[in-house]
């Protein structure tokens, strides 16, 4: 092994760590933050008897889990029961490894560690644990990995209503996944690349693709709701319907698993939504922060984690607000709205994309999102007028009436 | 280095595999069957094919053999007895797997050279002395185009009527389906 080697292997390790840790400690402090919000949103005071303003009560609800006993429900099977919560755990921290954090930073170093060996990197150190050139497909592909857990946690309980959460939760979980996927195919074809660091770079250089992308932005973000399973898509565990969905079986640690990784795919969910369609690490209106440096690097990263962390207020914000829907609404969201839309969508973008560079011969970036940004505007008012209105979706009450309607029809025997 | 993980996943692949076929329970064998999916796109991954490593997983293990599982699980399939019993059954095994192992064996005659020699006779699109040598295409390719452009270039290019060709069967494959499923509503 050569000395470059080792010393990116070192630094990777290093990376690798360090997200792992913040992943874990930052999911802790979200369940906090979940419950402190929702208190905030119900005029309530929230958890504030452990530790200064609450803040040790993840550490508590830890201990409680790790010290409670563990059941086994009876008939349940025993090997896939205790593989379902490390199934979804898994993917859910594996995810976060592709999404740049930060402006590389310039690291040099070149030193003999004894039986080691010599260690050297000089140059830029991409601040992600792997850029990998597959870039969001990754994200897609590992996260379509996170349902099997689900799945199996209901199946193996041998329980009606886990069995319901879990057949739920893959149903929906494969459905939106679709919308998903299509609604990233604008960002490819904007920046023509699905590596994450080069969207980033396309966004520095013209504008955030949330403007010219709007309504891709718009489909990922109810996507990725329903993709997590939170409200107001949470039919897997729907507590009013299912009591506790596909975990409702599950106890102690194991149940907590649970909710690690939930919480780990929301944040994944949020830096995906950052690094997409609002510039990922970008500083907007300067150039300052791709010069490269250590200074940068801080400032890009903290940049970064408010994008995120706004984000996730936001997930919690909808989650307390929105009731939840029925699940044959949901369905009818994914297929016959969300994904005719994308294609629809896809199919605009296509055109203008090639309008744009071809026939126009626009070339500046920066002209470029602004024209398509024109274009989102009136795909925007067009849909959401039209959704609006009731043409997209209809209401309980206006399907209610085409029941009655068919009722009426029909021959009284 | 490389070679070392190709045998690691290779032999996971295998087992998965054989695992999958010996489990009495449907469940435990479409997850074997996802585990084989997983390890060969890790192999994909080996050959610079980043892109069908993410399709196979995307496609594969993510959604079809979820809609396996969702079947499995709706039907609650428990542990069925073995209907493939009796001395005919053996019979006809003992065939397939002999003709399987003669396939095999002719197979390891096959060099790199040898398939290059054979198909330099063809008429293809890329050099032929390369096509065998452990991605080198790949590489190049994904180096030129990026991991996407790499397998898009030659499907709407070269290949692009056999690839319509081909949606269109599909589409009518698709519309087939709603039409039989509709007629026992």
């Amino acid at each position: 092994m050569t000395p470059e080697t080792k010393g990116f292997l070192l630094l990777s390790v290093i990376k690798m760590l360090a997200v792992f840790t913040v992943i874990l400690v930052g999911v802790a402090l979200l369940t906090l933050m979940e419950r402190k919000v929702s208190a905030w949103m119900q005029n309530r005071r929230g958890p504030n008897r452990v530790g200064p303003a609450g803040l040790l009560q993840p550490a508590a609800d830890g201990l409680k889990n790790i010290l409670k006993e563990e059941t086994f429900p009876a008939m349940a099977n025993r090997g896939l029961f205790l593989l379902a919560p490390a199934i979804s755990f898994i993917p859910a921290l594996l995810l976060f490894a592709v999404i740049p954090f930060g402006a590389p930073l310039p690291v040099d170093f070149d030193f003999t560690l004894g039986p080691l060996g010599r260690f050297i990197h000089h140059g830029f150190m991409p601040m992600v644990v792997a850029d990998l050139p597959i870039g969001f497909l990754f994200v897609l592909a590992i996260s379509s990995m996170g349902v099997y857990g689900i799945a199996l946690a209901g199946w193996s309980s041998n329980s009606k209503y886990a069995l319901l959460g879990g057949l739920r939760a893959s149903a929906q979980m494969v459905s939106y996944e679709v919308a998903m996927g299509l609604s990233l195919i604008p960002v490819l074809l904007m920046s023509g690349s699905v590596s994450l660091s080069a969207i980033i770079r396309d966004q520095q250089m013209g504008l955030w693709y949330v403007l010219p992308l709007f309504l891709s932005f718009f489909i990922f973000l109810i996507a990725g709701f329903a993709e997590t399973n939170r409200l107001p898509f949470d039919m897997p565990e729907a507590e009013s319907e299912l009591i506790a969905g596909y975990h409702t079986e599950y106890s102690a640690m194991k149940f907590s698993f649970f909710f690690i990784a939930e919480y780990s795919n929301v944040v994944t969910v949020c830096a995906m939504v950052t690094t997409l369609f609002f510039g990922g690490w970008d500083i907007p209106f300067t150039h300052w922060d791709e010069a490269g440096g250590v200074l940068q690097t801080v400032a890009t990263a903290a940049f970064f984690f408010a994008k995120v962390m706004f984000w996730i207020f936001f997930v919690m914000w909808i989650r307390w607000t929105l009731p939840r829907f029925r699940y044959d609404q949901l369905m009818a969201l994914g297929w016959k709205v969300l994904m005719p839309l994308a294609l629809a969508y896809i199919m605009v973008v296509c055109v203008a994309i090639y309008l744009i560079r071809r026939v126009f011969g626009i070339t500046d970036p920066i002209y470029e999102g602004l024209a398509l940004f024109g274009l989102s505007l009136v795909v925007a008012f067009l849909v959401f007028g039209l959704l609006d209105s009731g043409i997209f979706i209809k209401g309980s009450a206006r399907q209610r009436r085409t029941l009655n309607a068919r009722a009426r029809r029909a021959p009284v025997t | 280095m490389t070679e070392v993980v190709f045998y690691i996943f290779a032999a996971i692949a295998v087992l998965s595999a054989a695992l999958c076929i010996l489990q009495r329970s449907p469940m435990v064998s479409a997850l074997w069957l996802v585990s084989t999916m997983c390890s060969l796109a890790a192999i994909y991954v080996l050959l610079n094919a980043q892109f069908i490593a993410a399709i196979q997983v995307l496609v594969y293990a993510g959604a079809i053999m979820v809609l396996f599982l969702f079947v499995i699980m709706l039907l609650n399939l428990g542990d069925a007895g073995s209907d493939l019993r009796g001395p005919s059954t053996v019979a006809a095994t003992l065939v397939i797997a002999g003709l399987l192992s003669v396939e095999l064996l002719a197979l390891t005659r096959y060099t790199p050279r040898r398939l290059a020699n054979e198909l330099s006779q063809w008429p293809t699109f890329t050099d032929p002395a390369t096509v065998f040598v452990a991605g080198q295409v790949t590489q190049q390719e994904s180096a030129a185009r990026g991991v996407v452009g790499a397998l898009a270039a030659p499907l709407f290019q070269v290949y692009l009527i056999p690839f319509e060709i081909t949606s269109v069967l599909l589409l009518a494959a698709i519309v087939g389906a709603v039409v039989l499923a509709k007629r026992n509503v």
